[in-house]
């Protein structure tokens, strides 16, 4: 068994509840991943300053797109307020990793830093 | 001798078109899975070439681990591994006769001077030069922005044109594009065939313009593994007036060159490709076009008289090294010409196009793997697997102790032409071997069967 890629992080990147778009949404971000040019999608649903709706799209590596469906999975009906003060620390939890390459790192952070885009962008 | 071919050689890597990973399949294989597969028998491991086990115990770094597993240094195309006799040079150099050179009268200086000066007579009888026209900068890309700048802001004008290829990598076009933007001049590139070789027709219409004013071109691809024809682009281009400059980041490290028989006007590499330091690289430029270029950075050393009023200019090679250079690694590089040249040039391109070849036999053993690039190659296979990412691939591989590199390799437009965000690229040198190539493919059995692909 590979000690990158968990269970956690296997089922994350395979069965994503948070693939996909939304036809109307209040945010939406995408950026490009500087160490391969991947680009990542995140879309917004927001009423009452909560989020009803989280998705992403794009290509990417396993970590990356398992980082995004397990941190829009953490945001789900949560306040902004919350959502705000997410760091690399709960993305790394979420992953269950305590750490990882610097290198890889990128790769984990990535939709963090598109979720702080939407919310910056609205 | 080479191991024979015969039919089995038809394996031919096509890229149908510019886009989809479905254009880029090799065709005419019976593909299997790679734990299913072994090797094909049509070569016999082991190169008879070179005593690769002995050139191993030269390298320090190679008894290593990564991962806890024996180092499979697979990344030769982003940086080679350094031989004893180097780090001794770099050593010897620091302990003994380390002083500014080029000013001192003292011993120390005259030795530091004479180990500097006898690098550059080195690298300079390496690649068929002379001393004057053998400029040392700190890279390749150092040695292409020199070019651009001192030679490109003097004779590139608006509507003039500078022809590239589809191949290069960002140190051979984004000071190009630079160029253009402050000049206007614009940019042009030779055509791709879909096999991933040049289009040297589209060339010829380029040149037909009139406005061509330098052509350059990679010699080698880091990525496809492309061998350009240079001595035909040279042709070609001179017939028009055009000046050529070749990125040789690739080539010096595994083939023979001779900028005199090629008659390209300036040539790039860079010493840690080379088994030499990192720090060092160098520029060839002819010397009727060196003299009439203007200095690049202006400093210590590369001036004949300063005043406050203004200041002359050193001769060649000098003109063009201002400041310090780095000494220690220069000599380091001389160490590293004297290794490749006491194992053979010729043996090394024998060894690392057999070895090549044999990467790509065995990885077109595995379903669902499409390697990109023409069939005859220098010692770089990119690769893509459908559905894993090159990262991951990457990382899965690290962990059985093989580094290779994933990502688009400083050739983003390239990746775009071929359809894929990013590849993974194995590149061999003159220590690695069939069962190095073995592991990898077993590695990739391995993370394949992770991701359950
Ligand atoms: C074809 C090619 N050109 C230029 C370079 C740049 O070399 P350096 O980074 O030493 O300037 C490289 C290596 O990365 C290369 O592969």
């Amino acid at each position: 068994m590979s000690s990158l890629y968990t269970e956690i992080i296997q089922d994350a990147y395979r069965r994503p509840a948070h693939r996909g778009t939304i036809d109307h949404p209040t945010h939406s971000h995408q950026d490009e991943n500087p160490l391969c040019g991947d680009m990542l999608r995140v879309q917004l649903r927001v009423e009452n300053e909560r989020v009803v709706e989280a998705k992403f799209d794009g290509a990417g590596c396993a970590i990356s797109q398992a980082a995004a469906e397990l941190l829009l999975e953490r945001i789900q009906d949560q306040p902004l307020s919350v959502i705000r003060r997410l760091d690399k620390d709960d993305v790394l939890e979420e992953l269950g990793m305590p750490t990882i390459s610097p290198a890889r790192l990128k790769c984990a952070l990535l939709s963090l830093g598109v979720l702080r885009g939407a919310l910056r962008e609205s | 001798m080479l191991p024979a071919h015969g039919a089995n050689a038809a394996h031919v890597t096509v890229l149908q078109q510019y886009s989809g990973l479905a254009a880029c399949m090799p065709i005419g294989d019976t593909r299997g899975k790679a734990t299913r597969k072994k090797g094909p028998m049509s070569i016999q491991l082991h190169s008879p070439l070179l005593d690769v086990g002995a050139l191993r115990r030269d390298f320090p770094i190679l008894q290593r681990t990564m991962q806890g597993k024996p180092l499979v240094y697979l990344d030769n195309a982003a940086t080679s591994q350094k031989p004893r006799a180097v780090l001794d040079a770099l050593d010897t150099y620091y302990s003994h006769s380390n002083a500014n050179v080029h000013r001192g009268v003292y011993e120390l200086a005259e030795e530091a001077t004479a180990a500097y000066e006898a690098a550059r007579a080195k690298v300079a009888a390496f690649i068929g030069a002379s001393t004057q026209e053998t400029i040392f900068t700190k890279n390749a890309s150092e040695a292409i922005n020199l070019v651009a700048y001192a030679w490109g802001r003097r004779n590139v004008r608006a509507g003039d044109v500078v022809v590239l290829t589809h191949l290069e990598h960002h140190s051979n076009l984004v000071p190009w594009q630079i160029l253009a933007a402050e000049t206007g001049a614009e940019l042009a590139f030779i055509g791709l065939r879909p096999d991933g070789s040049l289009d040297l027709g589209t060339l010829d219409r380029q040149l037909e313009s009139g406005r061509v004013k330098l052509v350059a071109s990679t010699y080698i691809s880091n990525v496809l593994g492309t061998i350009t024809p240079v001595a035909e682009i040279v042709h070609r281009a001179h017939h028009h007036g055009a000046l050529v400059l070749i990125d040789a980041a690739q080539a010096v490290p595994h083939i023979p060159v001779d900028v005199r028989s090629l008659d390209m006007d300036f040539m790039a590499f860079t010493g840690h490709k080379m088994l030499g330091p990192m720090g060092v690289g160098v520029l060839y430029g002819r010397r009727s076009v060196l003299e009439e270029m203007p200095p690049f950075l202006g400093g210590g050393e590369m001036i004949r008289h300063v005043d406050y009023g203004g200041s002359t200019w050193n001769d060649l090679p000098w003109k063009f090294e201002a400041g310090t250079p780095s000494v220690g690694d220069v000599v380091g590089l001389g160490a590293a010409v004297d290794y490749l040249q006491a194992v053979g040039m010729d043996a090394i391109a024998e060894h690392d196009k057999a070895l090549g070849r044999y990467a790509v036999e065995r990885l077109q053993g595995i379903d669902g793997l499409h390697i990109f690039g023409p069939e005859e190659r220098g010692a770089v296979v990119a690769f893509a697997i459908d559905g894993m990412h090159s990262h991951d691939v990457a990382s899965l591989l690290d962990e059985s102790g093989i580094a290779v590199r994933a990502g688009h390799h400083c050739a983003q437009p390239l990746h775009e032409l071929l359809g894929v965000p990013a590849t993974t690229r194995a590149s061999f040198y003159l220590y690695n071997d069939e069962t190095e190539v073995d592991q990898l493919v077993e590695g990739l059995g391995t993370a394949m069967r992770i991701f359950g692909v």
